[in-house]
Protein backbone atom coordinates (compact mmCIF):
# COMPACT_ATOMS: atom_id res chain seq x y z
CA UNK A 1 0.00 0.00 0.00
CA UNK A 2 2.59 2.17 1.04
CA UNK A 3 5.83 1.23 -0.65
CA UNK A 4 6.41 3.78 -3.35
CA UNK A 5 7.72 6.34 -1.79
CA UNK A 6 11.13 6.26 -2.96
CA UNK A 7 12.53 8.51 0.04
CA UNK A 8 15.93 7.76 1.15
CA UNK A 9 16.20 4.74 -1.44
CA UNK A 10 19.97 3.54 -1.54
CA UNK A 11 20.42 1.86 -4.77
CA UNK A 12 23.20 -1.10 -3.22
CA UNK A 13 25.88 -1.18 -5.97
CA UNK A 14 29.79 -0.64 -5.30
CA UNK A 15 31.08 2.60 -7.78
CA UNK A 16 33.20 5.65 -7.66
CA UNK A 17 30.08 7.57 -6.87
CA UNK A 18 29.02 5.80 -4.13
CA UNK A 19 32.77 5.28 -2.37
CA UNK A 20 32.87 9.69 -2.43
CA UNK A 21 33.11 11.14 1.04
CA UNK A 22 29.37 12.21 1.93
CA UNK A 23 30.22 15.55 2.47
CA UNK A 24 32.22 15.62 -0.70
CA UNK A 25 28.27 15.01 -1.97
CA UNK A 26 27.01 17.28 0.18
CA UNK A 27 29.50 19.68 -1.40
CA UNK A 28 28.67 19.02 -5.03
CA UNK A 29 25.07 19.17 -4.57
CA UNK A 30 25.30 22.45 -3.38
CA UNK A 31 27.40 23.57 -6.51
CA UNK A 32 25.44 21.43 -8.74
CA UNK A 33 22.37 23.48 -7.48
CA UNK A 34 24.25 26.28 -7.60
CA UNK A 35 24.81 25.85 -11.53
CA UNK A 36 21.62 24.72 -12.41
CA UNK A 37 20.64 28.40 -11.09
CA UNK A 38 23.12 30.22 -12.80
CA UNK A 39 22.02 28.90 -16.52
CA UNK A 40 20.37 31.37 -17.65
CA UNK A 41 19.58 30.23 -21.08
CA UNK A 42 17.43 26.73 -22.56
CA UNK A 43 20.46 26.15 -24.73
CA UNK A 44 22.67 25.76 -21.92
CA UNK A 45 21.13 23.03 -20.32
CA UNK A 46 22.39 20.34 -22.29
CA UNK A 47 25.71 20.89 -20.25
CA UNK A 48 24.09 20.48 -16.83
CA UNK A 49 22.30 17.27 -18.25
CA UNK A 50 25.68 15.82 -19.70
CA UNK A 51 27.02 16.33 -16.22
CA UNK A 52 24.15 14.58 -14.60
CA UNK A 53 24.45 11.52 -16.96
CA UNK A 54 27.90 11.41 -16.53
CA UNK A 55 27.84 10.99 -12.64
CA UNK A 56 24.80 9.15 -13.54
CA UNK A 57 26.70 6.68 -15.52
CA UNK A 58 29.57 6.50 -13.20
CA UNK A 59 27.16 5.68 -10.04
CA UNK A 60 26.10 2.44 -12.11
CA UNK A 61 22.52 3.17 -10.65
CA UNK A 62 20.07 2.78 -13.93
CA UNK A 63 18.86 5.58 -15.36
CA UNK A 64 15.27 4.97 -14.77
CA UNK A 65 15.71 4.75 -11.20
CA UNK A 66 17.34 8.53 -10.93
CA UNK A 67 14.08 9.78 -13.67
CA UNK A 68 11.55 7.93 -10.82
CA UNK A 69 11.88 11.21 -8.62
CA UNK A 70 10.40 13.42 -11.36
CA UNK A 71 7.42 11.04 -11.05
CA UNK A 72 5.87 12.66 -7.95
CA UNK A 73 6.06 16.31 -9.75
CA UNK A 74 4.27 14.53 -13.04
CA UNK A 75 1.27 17.26 -11.65
CA UNK A 76 3.42 19.98 -11.37
CA UNK A 77 5.52 20.28 -14.11
CA UNK A 78 2.65 19.96 -17.00
CA UNK A 79 1.02 23.04 -14.86
CA UNK A 80 4.26 24.81 -14.77
CA UNK A 81 4.95 24.46 -18.49
CA UNK A 82 1.04 25.60 -19.60
CA UNK A 83 1.46 28.50 -17.43
CA UNK A 84 4.82 29.38 -18.73
CA UNK A 85 3.62 28.54 -22.21
CA UNK A 86 0.49 30.91 -21.97
CA UNK A 87 1.76 33.49 -19.58
CA UNK A 88 5.56 34.33 -20.54
CA UNK A 89 4.67 37.58 -23.75
CA UNK A 90 8.31 37.85 -25.27
CA UNK A 91 9.44 37.33 -28.53
CA UNK A 92 7.78 36.43 -31.69
CA UNK A 93 3.69 35.83 -31.94
CA UNK A 94 2.91 31.95 -32.87
CA UNK A 95 -0.68 31.92 -31.85
CA UNK A 96 -2.76 34.29 -30.76
CA UNK A 97 -6.91 33.57 -29.76
CA UNK A 98 -8.74 36.08 -27.23
CA UNK A 99 -6.54 36.68 -24.43
CA UNK A 100 -4.50 33.32 -24.87
CA UNK A 101 -0.93 34.29 -26.53
CA UNK A 102 2.30 31.86 -27.24
CA UNK A 103 5.27 33.01 -28.44
CA UNK A 104 8.48 32.12 -28.84
CA UNK A 105 9.89 33.11 -25.78
CA UNK A 106 6.92 31.69 -23.67
CA UNK A 107 8.00 28.06 -25.31
CA UNK A 108 11.27 28.58 -24.69
CA UNK A 109 10.66 29.46 -21.14
CA UNK A 110 8.51 26.60 -20.51
CA UNK A 111 10.65 23.94 -21.19
CA UNK A 112 13.63 26.16 -19.66
CA UNK A 113 11.39 25.95 -16.21
CA UNK A 114 10.73 21.90 -16.61
CA UNK A 115 14.35 21.45 -17.03
CA UNK A 116 15.46 23.02 -13.90
CA UNK A 117 13.38 21.17 -12.06
CA UNK A 118 13.82 18.20 -13.26
CA UNK A 119 17.30 18.29 -13.21
CA UNK A 120 17.35 19.54 -9.55
CA UNK A 121 15.36 16.79 -8.60
CA UNK A 122 17.44 14.11 -10.51
CA UNK A 123 20.59 15.95 -8.97
CA UNK A 124 19.09 15.49 -5.31
CA UNK A 125 17.80 11.73 -5.85
CA UNK A 126 21.08 10.95 -6.93
CA UNK A 127 22.80 11.78 -3.86
CA UNK A 128 20.46 9.67 -2.05
CA UNK A 129 20.39 6.82 -4.30
CA UNK A 130 24.65 6.48 -4.09
CA UNK A 131 24.44 7.66 0.00
CA UNK A 132 23.08 5.68 2.62
CA UNK A 133 21.14 8.01 4.59
CA UNK A 134 23.41 7.08 7.89
CA UNK A 135 26.71 8.14 5.80
CA UNK A 136 24.81 11.61 4.86
CA UNK A 137 23.97 12.73 8.33
CA UNK A 138 27.47 12.02 9.62
CA UNK A 139 28.96 13.74 6.50
CA UNK A 140 25.96 16.74 7.78
CA UNK A 141 27.81 15.88 11.14
CA UNK A 142 30.63 16.78 10.35
CA UNK A 143 29.93 19.83 8.04
CA UNK A 144 28.44 21.36 10.91
CA UNK A 145 31.00 20.62 13.91
CA UNK A 146 32.38 23.49 13.49
CA UNK A 147 29.84 25.33 14.71
CA UNK A 148 29.74 23.76 17.57
CA UNK A 149 32.08 26.81 18.89
CA UNK A 150 29.09 28.70 19.12
CA UNK A 151 27.01 26.03 21.07
CA UNK A 152 25.04 24.98 17.91
CA UNK A 153 24.19 21.29 18.95
CA UNK A 154 25.84 19.86 15.57
CA UNK A 155 25.67 16.19 16.79
CA UNK A 156 22.07 15.95 18.76
CA UNK A 157 20.78 17.12 15.43
CA UNK A 158 22.66 14.83 13.50
CA UNK A 159 21.80 11.90 16.07
CA UNK A 160 18.13 12.89 15.50
CA UNK A 161 18.04 12.66 11.93
CA UNK A 162 20.07 9.08 12.10
CA UNK A 163 16.98 7.91 14.50
CA UNK A 164 14.16 9.67 12.21
CA UNK A 165 15.80 8.22 8.78
CA UNK A 166 15.97 5.00 10.73
CA UNK A 167 12.33 4.73 11.63
CA UNK A 168 10.74 5.94 8.26
CA UNK A 169 10.45 2.24 6.85
CA UNK A 170 9.23 1.18 10.39
CA UNK A 171 6.38 3.77 10.92
CA UNK A 172 5.70 2.68 7.16
CA UNK A 173 5.11 -0.57 7.78
CA UNK A 174 3.10 -0.14 10.91
CA UNK A 175 0.93 1.96 9.26
CA UNK A 176 0.06 -0.43 6.75
CA UNK A 177 -0.42 -3.25 9.41
CA UNK A 178 -2.77 -0.52 11.73
CA UNK A 179 -4.72 0.34 8.19
CA UNK A 180 -5.07 -3.64 7.58
CA UNK A 181 -6.21 -4.04 11.00
CA UNK A 182 -8.62 -1.36 10.96
CA UNK A 183 -10.00 -2.15 7.27
CA UNK A 184 -10.49 -5.39 8.60
CA UNK A 185 -12.93 -4.09 11.10
CA UNK A 186 -15.07 -2.27 8.51
CA UNK A 187 -13.04 1.07 8.71
CA UNK A 188 -14.03 2.91 5.22
CA UNK A 189 -10.69 4.67 4.60
CA UNK A 190 -11.60 5.61 1.20
CA UNK A 191 -15.29 7.21 0.85
CA UNK A 192 -16.79 10.65 2.34
CA UNK A 193 -15.79 14.10 2.33
CA UNK A 194 -12.89 15.43 3.12
CA UNK A 195 -13.81 15.36 7.04
CA UNK A 196 -15.49 12.69 7.02
CA UNK A 197 -12.13 11.14 5.41
CA UNK A 198 -9.93 12.61 8.23
CA UNK A 199 -12.37 12.02 11.01
CA UNK A 200 -11.46 7.76 9.56
CA UNK A 201 -8.11 8.88 9.91
CA UNK A 202 -7.93 9.02 13.45
CA UNK A 203 -8.31 4.99 14.20
CA UNK A 204 -5.17 4.70 12.38
CA UNK A 205 -3.59 7.97 13.76
CA UNK A 206 -3.92 6.98 17.25
CA UNK A 207 -2.27 3.52 17.50
CA UNK A 208 0.67 5.07 15.34
CA UNK A 209 1.41 7.48 17.72
CA UNK A 210 0.96 5.68 21.02
CA UNK A 211 3.26 2.80 18.84
CA UNK A 212 5.74 5.62 18.40
CA UNK A 213 5.73 7.24 21.67
CA UNK A 214 6.19 3.66 23.16
CA UNK A 215 9.38 3.01 20.96
CA UNK A 216 10.84 6.39 21.87
CA UNK A 217 10.51 5.25 25.10
CA UNK A 218 12.03 2.10 24.93
CA UNK A 219 15.43 3.60 22.62
CA UNK A 220 15.83 6.63 24.93
CA UNK A 221 16.52 3.27 27.46
CA UNK A 222 18.31 1.26 25.14
CA UNK A 223 20.93 3.89 24.23
CA UNK A 224 21.12 4.84 27.79
CA UNK A 225 21.73 1.59 29.00
CA UNK A 226 24.44 1.40 26.70
CA UNK A 227 25.69 4.82 28.16
CA UNK A 228 25.18 7.06 25.48
CA UNK A 229 25.19 10.81 26.78
CA UNK A 230 25.44 12.73 23.99
CA UNK A 231 28.59 13.63 21.38
CA UNK A 232 31.20 14.77 23.96
CA UNK A 233 33.97 12.33 23.93
CA UNK A 234 32.21 9.91 21.60
CA UNK A 235 34.83 8.40 18.73
CA UNK A 236 33.63 6.68 15.54
CA UNK A 237 34.10 3.34 14.35
CA UNK A 238 34.25 4.74 10.66
CA UNK A 239 36.43 7.60 10.27
CA UNK A 240 35.65 10.12 7.12
CA UNK A 241 38.66 10.67 5.07
CA UNK A 242 39.08 12.55 1.88
CA UNK A 243 40.89 10.75 -0.95
CA UNK A 244 41.69 12.14 -4.48
CA UNK A 245 38.32 11.08 -6.08
CA UNK A 246 37.12 13.98 -3.80
CA UNK A 247 39.41 16.07 -5.67
CA UNK A 248 38.23 14.98 -9.28
CA UNK A 249 34.53 15.29 -8.14
CA UNK A 250 35.18 18.60 -6.66
CA UNK A 251 37.12 19.57 -10.32
CA UNK A 252 34.63 17.95 -12.39
CA UNK A 253 31.53 20.28 -10.55
CA UNK A 254 33.62 23.57 -11.03
CA UNK A 255 34.78 22.99 -14.55
CA UNK A 256 30.88 22.88 -14.89
CA UNK A 257 30.52 26.13 -12.98
CA UNK A 258 32.94 27.99 -15.03
CA UNK A 259 31.73 26.50 -18.67
CA UNK A 260 28.08 27.92 -17.51
CA UNK A 261 29.81 31.12 -16.44
CA UNK A 262 31.58 31.67 -19.42
CA UNK A 263 29.77 30.33 -22.05
CA UNK A 264 26.94 32.78 -21.12
CA UNK A 265 29.33 35.80 -20.68
CA UNK A 266 31.07 35.05 -24.28
CA UNK A 267 28.93 33.25 -26.81
CA UNK A 268 26.05 34.77 -28.01
CA UNK A 269 23.08 33.19 -28.65
CA UNK A 270 21.10 34.76 -31.60
CA UNK A 271 21.90 32.29 -34.27
CA UNK A 272 20.34 29.79 -31.82
CA UNK A 273 17.44 31.66 -31.44
CA UNK A 274 16.76 32.59 -35.12
CA UNK A 275 17.19 28.90 -35.67
CA UNK A 276 14.65 28.47 -33.21
CA UNK A 277 12.25 30.55 -34.42
CA UNK A 278 12.43 29.33 -38.04
CA UNK A 279 11.83 25.86 -36.80
CA UNK A 280 8.40 26.88 -35.36
CA UNK A 281 7.25 29.56 -37.74
CA UNK B 1 -20.51 -22.07 1.51
CA UNK B 2 -16.72 -22.28 1.79
CA UNK B 3 -13.80 -20.12 1.07
CA UNK B 4 -11.98 -20.97 -2.36
CA UNK B 5 -8.73 -20.29 -3.24
CA UNK B 6 -7.76 -20.82 -7.07
CA UNK B 7 -4.36 -20.79 -7.87
CA UNK B 8 -3.91 -18.09 -6.00
CA UNK B 9 0.28 -16.31 -6.93
CA UNK B 10 1.42 -13.46 -4.78
CA UNK B 11 4.59 -11.97 -6.03
CA UNK B 12 5.89 -9.09 -3.94
CA UNK B 13 7.49 -6.33 -6.01
CA UNK B 14 6.02 -8.09 -8.99
CA UNK B 15 8.40 -6.92 -12.12
CA UNK B 16 11.57 -5.18 -9.79
CA UNK B 17 14.68 -7.12 -9.34
CA UNK B 18 13.41 -7.84 -5.95
CA UNK B 19 10.79 -9.99 -7.40
CA UNK B 20 9.64 -12.55 -4.62
CA UNK B 21 6.83 -15.17 -5.30
CA UNK B 22 5.32 -15.81 -1.63
CA UNK B 23 2.61 -18.14 -3.20
CA UNK B 24 2.74 -20.30 -5.57
CA UNK B 25 -0.23 -21.28 -7.32
CA UNK B 26 -2.40 -22.36 -4.02
CA UNK B 27 -5.73 -24.35 -4.70
CA UNK B 28 -7.41 -24.90 -1.67
CA UNK B 29 -10.88 -24.83 -0.04
CA UNK B 30 -11.64 -24.24 3.39
CA UNK B 31 -15.04 -26.01 4.40
CA UNK B 32 -17.44 -24.43 6.53
CA UNK B 33 -16.99 -25.75 10.69
CA UNK B 34 -13.49 -26.40 9.96
CA UNK B 35 -10.91 -25.55 12.56
CA UNK B 36 -7.75 -25.57 10.53
CA UNK B 37 -3.88 -24.76 11.69
CA UNK B 38 -1.89 -23.01 9.13
CA UNK B 39 1.89 -23.82 9.60
CA UNK B 40 4.71 -23.29 8.48
CA UNK B 41 8.65 -21.63 9.22
CA UNK B 42 9.16 -17.74 9.00
CA UNK B 43 8.46 -16.66 5.70
CA UNK B 44 6.46 -19.23 4.13
CA UNK B 45 3.70 -17.32 3.11
CA UNK B 46 1.23 -17.47 5.97
CA UNK B 47 0.75 -13.98 6.57
CA UNK B 48 -0.01 -13.20 3.14
CA UNK B 49 -2.41 -16.00 2.63
CA UNK B 50 -4.49 -14.90 5.50
CA UNK B 51 -4.44 -11.46 4.17
CA UNK B 52 -5.98 -12.20 0.71
CA UNK B 53 -8.25 -14.13 2.60
CA UNK B 54 -10.50 -11.01 3.26
CA UNK B 55 -9.43 -8.87 0.07
CA UNK B 56 -6.81 -7.14 2.37
CA UNK B 57 -3.73 -8.30 -0.83
CA UNK B 58 -4.68 -8.87 -4.04
CA UNK B 59 -3.59 -12.18 -5.76
CA UNK B 60 -1.18 -11.40 -8.41
CA UNK B 61 -2.88 -13.95 -10.22
CA UNK B 62 -5.55 -16.41 -9.33
CA UNK B 63 -9.18 -16.05 -7.40
CA UNK B 64 -10.62 -15.99 -3.60
CA UNK B 65 -13.61 -16.84 -3.02
CA UNK B 66 -15.75 -16.39 0.21
CA UNK B 67 -19.47 -17.94 0.03
CA UNK B 68 -18.90 -17.37 -3.75
CA UNK B 69 -18.33 -13.55 -3.28
CA UNK B 70 -15.51 -12.85 -5.78
CA UNK B 71 -12.78 -10.86 -3.67
CA UNK B 72 -11.26 -9.30 -6.39
CA UNK B 73 -14.25 -7.11 -7.17
CA UNK B 74 -14.50 -3.90 -4.94
CA UNK B 75 -18.19 -3.79 -5.21
CA UNK B 76 -18.75 -7.09 -3.11
CA UNK B 77 -15.72 -6.87 -1.46
CA UNK B 78 -17.00 -5.27 1.51
CA UNK B 79 -19.34 -8.14 1.92
CA UNK B 80 -17.02 -10.74 1.77
CA UNK B 81 -14.44 -8.78 4.46
CA UNK B 82 -17.27 -8.65 6.76
CA UNK B 83 -17.95 -12.57 7.08
CA UNK B 84 -14.54 -12.37 7.67
CA UNK B 85 -13.23 -11.40 11.28
CA UNK B 86 -9.15 -11.21 11.17
CA UNK B 87 -7.40 -10.64 14.72
CA UNK B 88 -4.05 -9.69 13.82
CA UNK B 89 -0.95 -10.86 15.67
CA UNK B 90 -0.21 -7.52 18.01
CA UNK B 91 -3.34 -5.64 19.56
CA UNK B 92 -1.64 -2.24 19.89
CA UNK B 93 -1.81 -2.31 15.77
CA UNK B 94 -5.70 -1.87 16.42
CA UNK B 95 -6.63 -0.83 19.94
CA UNK B 96 -7.51 3.44 19.29
CA UNK B 97 -10.55 4.53 21.46
CA UNK B 98 -10.79 5.84 24.79
CA UNK B 99 -12.61 2.90 26.31
CA UNK B 100 -12.72 -1.15 25.80
CA UNK B 101 -16.70 -0.86 24.87
CA UNK B 102 -16.10 1.87 22.33
CA UNK B 103 -13.35 0.42 20.62
CA UNK B 104 -15.23 -3.10 20.63
CA UNK B 105 -18.05 -1.20 19.14
CA UNK B 106 -16.27 0.21 16.37
CA UNK B 107 -16.45 -3.00 13.90
CA UNK B 108 -20.07 -3.03 14.98
CA UNK B 109 -20.76 0.29 13.87
CA UNK B 110 -19.03 -0.11 10.70
CA UNK B 111 -21.46 -2.81 9.79
CA UNK B 112 -24.66 -0.33 10.37
CA UNK B 113 -26.30 -1.93 12.98
CA UNK B 114 -28.57 -0.32 15.00
CA UNK B 115 -26.94 1.16 18.68
CA UNK B 116 -29.11 -1.34 20.66
CA UNK B 117 -27.60 -4.32 18.56
CA UNK B 118 -24.20 -2.46 18.71
CA UNK B 119 -24.06 -2.49 22.56
CA UNK B 120 -25.70 -6.33 22.48
CA UNK B 121 -23.40 -7.28 21.18
CA UNK B 122 -20.27 -5.39 22.62
CA UNK B 123 -21.07 -7.07 25.98
CA UNK B 124 -21.88 -10.53 24.27
CA UNK B 125 -18.03 -10.85 22.66
CA UNK B 126 -16.86 -9.17 26.50
CA UNK B 127 -19.01 -12.11 27.79
CA UNK B 128 -16.50 -14.74 25.30
CA UNK B 129 -13.25 -13.31 25.89
CA UNK B 130 -13.71 -13.63 29.39
CA UNK B 131 -13.45 -9.69 30.14
CA UNK B 132 -15.60 -8.36 32.72
CA UNK B 133 -17.80 -5.73 31.89
CA UNK B 134 -18.32 -3.84 34.98
CA UNK B 135 -14.33 -4.03 35.24
CA UNK B 136 -13.60 -3.88 32.10
CA UNK B 137 -16.15 -1.62 29.87
CA UNK B 138 -14.62 1.92 30.95
CA UNK B 139 -10.94 1.27 31.01
CA UNK B 140 -8.73 2.66 28.60
CA UNK B 141 -7.51 0.17 25.98
CA UNK B 142 -4.30 1.22 26.49
CA UNK B 143 -4.17 0.37 30.65
CA UNK B 144 -4.54 -3.35 30.05
CA UNK B 145 -2.20 -6.17 30.86
CA UNK B 146 -0.30 -7.78 27.24
CA UNK B 147 -3.09 -10.48 27.33
CA UNK B 148 -5.73 -8.65 28.51
CA UNK B 149 -5.42 -6.21 25.27
CA UNK B 150 -4.98 -9.22 23.48
CA UNK B 151 -8.70 -10.06 24.10
CA UNK B 152 -10.19 -6.92 23.93
CA UNK B 153 -9.17 -7.09 20.32
CA UNK B 154 -10.15 -10.30 19.93
CA UNK B 155 -13.58 -8.99 21.35
CA UNK B 156 -13.64 -6.40 18.67
CA UNK B 157 -13.36 -8.83 16.02
CA UNK B 158 -15.66 -11.60 17.44
CA UNK B 159 -18.68 -8.34 18.32
CA UNK B 160 -18.85 -8.30 14.41
CA UNK B 161 -19.82 -11.95 14.63
CA UNK B 162 -17.74 -13.34 11.38
CA UNK B 163 -18.84 -16.37 10.14
CA UNK B 164 -14.81 -16.99 9.24
CA UNK B 165 -12.40 -16.16 12.13
CA UNK B 166 -8.92 -15.67 10.76
CA UNK B 167 -6.23 -15.35 13.52
CA UNK B 168 -2.51 -14.58 12.80
CA UNK B 169 -0.45 -16.13 15.80
CA UNK B 170 -3.05 -15.10 18.69
CA UNK B 171 -0.97 -16.49 21.05
CA UNK B 172 2.27 -15.36 20.53
CA UNK B 173 4.11 -13.81 23.27
CA UNK B 174 1.55 -14.27 25.80
CA UNK B 175 2.31 -16.05 29.31
CA UNK B 176 1.00 -19.78 29.61
CA UNK B 177 -1.93 -18.27 31.27
CA UNK B 178 -2.44 -15.64 28.92
CA UNK B 179 -2.15 -18.23 25.98
CA UNK B 180 -4.30 -20.56 27.62
CA UNK B 181 -7.12 -17.90 28.05
CA UNK B 182 -7.15 -16.92 24.42
CA UNK B 183 -7.68 -20.18 23.29
CA UNK B 184 -10.41 -20.70 25.41
CA UNK B 185 -11.86 -17.79 23.73
CA UNK B 186 -11.47 -19.32 20.70
CA UNK B 187 -12.98 -22.42 21.42
CA UNK B 188 -16.07 -20.82 22.99
CA UNK B 189 -16.74 -18.21 20.02
CA UNK B 190 -16.30 -21.39 17.95
CA UNK B 191 -19.13 -23.00 19.90
CA UNK B 192 -21.48 -20.45 20.33
CA UNK B 193 -21.27 -18.55 16.87
CA UNK B 194 -20.92 -22.26 15.05
CA UNK B 195 -18.04 -20.34 13.11
CA UNK B 196 -15.33 -21.56 10.78
CA UNK B 197 -11.64 -20.51 12.04
CA UNK B 198 -8.59 -20.63 10.46
CA UNK B 199 -5.22 -19.70 12.60
CA UNK B 200 -2.04 -19.18 12.03
CA UNK B 201 0.61 -20.49 14.99
CA UNK B 202 4.20 -21.66 15.73
CA UNK B 203 3.27 -23.18 18.55
CA UNK B 204 2.23 -26.71 17.22
CA UNK B 205 1.11 -27.82 20.96
CA UNK B 206 -1.25 -24.96 20.49
CA UNK B 207 -2.24 -25.79 16.37
CA UNK B 208 -2.29 -30.20 17.90
CA UNK B 209 -4.43 -28.62 20.73
CA UNK B 210 -7.55 -27.51 19.01
CA UNK B 211 -7.04 -27.86 15.28
CA UNK B 212 -8.96 -30.52 13.15
CA UNK B 213 -7.06 -29.42 10.11
CA UNK B 214 -3.69 -29.04 9.48
CA UNK B 215 -2.04 -26.86 6.40
CA UNK B 216 2.14 -27.12 6.10
CA UNK B 217 3.17 -23.78 3.91
CA UNK B 218 6.54 -24.25 2.62
CA UNK B 219 7.71 -21.68 0.25
CA UNK B 220 4.57 -20.87 -0.85
CA UNK B 221 3.29 -23.81 -1.42
CA UNK B 222 0.78 -26.20 0.31
CA UNK B 223 3.26 -29.08 1.40
CA UNK B 224 0.91 -30.89 3.73
CA UNK B 225 -2.91 -30.60 4.50
CA UNK B 226 -4.48 -32.87 6.54
CA UNK B 227 -5.84 -34.14 10.09
CA UNK B 228 -3.50 -33.78 12.65
CA UNK B 229 -2.59 -36.91 13.21
CA UNK B 230 -1.38 -37.78 9.64
CA UNK B 231 0.91 -34.38 9.71
CA UNK B 232 2.23 -34.90 13.15
CA UNK B 233 3.07 -38.04 13.02
CA UNK B 234 6.42 -37.66 11.17
CA UNK B 235 8.28 -35.39 13.30
CA UNK B 236 11.55 -36.14 11.14
CA UNK B 237 9.99 -34.25 8.38
CA UNK B 238 8.28 -31.60 10.30
CA UNK B 239 12.11 -30.56 12.04
CA UNK B 240 13.40 -30.90 8.27
CA UNK B 241 11.03 -27.74 7.52
CA UNK B 242 12.29 -26.06 10.09
CA UNK B 243 9.02 -26.80 12.60
CA UNK B 244 8.77 -28.99 15.45
CA UNK B 245 6.34 -31.27 16.09
CA UNK B 246 4.19 -30.86 19.51
CA UNK B 247 6.00 -32.05 22.43
CA UNK B 248 3.66 -34.94 22.89
CA UNK B 249 4.16 -36.31 19.21
CA UNK B 250 7.96 -36.34 20.14
CA UNK B 251 7.32 -37.61 23.09
CA UNK B 252 5.14 -40.84 21.35
CA UNK B 253 8.35 -40.93 18.71
CA UNK B 254 11.29 -41.39 21.26
CA UNK B 255 8.81 -44.47 23.28
CA UNK B 256 8.10 -45.63 19.52
CA UNK B 257 12.19 -45.60 18.89
CA UNK B 258 12.85 -47.34 22.44
CA UNK B 259 10.13 -49.98 21.19
CA UNK B 260 6.76 -49.46 23.37
CA UNK B 261 4.02 -49.70 20.63
CA UNK B 262 2.09 -46.07 20.77
CA UNK B 263 -0.54 -45.62 17.75
CA UNK B 264 0.67 -42.91 15.58
CA UNK B 265 -2.92 -40.89 16.03
CA UNK B 266 -1.85 -40.05 19.32
CA UNK B 267 -0.55 -36.14 19.66
CA UNK B 268 -1.52 -34.41 22.31
CA UNK B 269 -0.86 -33.97 25.40
CA UNK B 270 -4.11 -35.08 26.85
CA UNK B 271 -4.25 -38.25 24.71
CA UNK B 272 -0.60 -39.69 25.70
CA UNK B 273 -1.08 -38.84 29.24
CA UNK B 274 -4.25 -41.11 28.78
CA UNK B 275 -2.47 -44.11 26.61
CA UNK B 276 0.59 -43.72 29.54
CA UNK B 277 -2.38 -44.55 32.09
CA UNK B 278 -3.24 -46.99 30.85
CA UNK B 279 -0.15 -48.54 29.73
CA UNK B 280 0.81 -48.36 33.49
CA UNK B 281 -2.11 -50.24 34.60
CA UNK B 282 -1.30 -52.77 31.53
CA UNK B 283 -4.32 -52.41 30.02
CA UNK B 284 -2.98 -51.94 26.41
Amino acid sequence: MLNDITLGQYFPVDSVVHRLDPRTKLVLLIMYIVAVFLVKELWVFPIVIACMLIFTVLSRVPLSYVLKAVKPMRWLLPIMFIINLFMIHTGTILFEWKFLKITTGGIEQAFFIVLRLVTLVTGTSLLTLTTTPISLTEGMESMMSPLKVVRFPAHEIAMMMTIALRFIPTLLEEADKIMKAQLARGADLESGNIFKRAKAMIPILIPLFVNSFRRADDLALAMESRCYHGGEGRTRLRVLRFAWRDLWAVLVMSALIAAIVLIQRFVSFAPLHAWFLGLLV
Amino acid sequence: MPIVLEKLTYTYQNGSINAFTALNDIDLTINDGEFVGLIGHTGSGKSTLIQHLNGLMQPTSGKVYVDGIDMSDKKVRKLGRQRIGMAFQYPDYQLFAETVAKDIAFGPKNMGLTDEEVDRRVREAMRIVGLNETVFADKSPFELSGGEKRRAALAGIIAMYPKYLVLDEPMAGLDPSGRRGVLETIERFREELNSTVIMVSHSMDDVAKSAERVIVLQDGRIYRDGAPADVFCDAEELNRLGLDAPFAARLAAELRRRGCNVPSDIYTNEALACFIEHLVKGEV
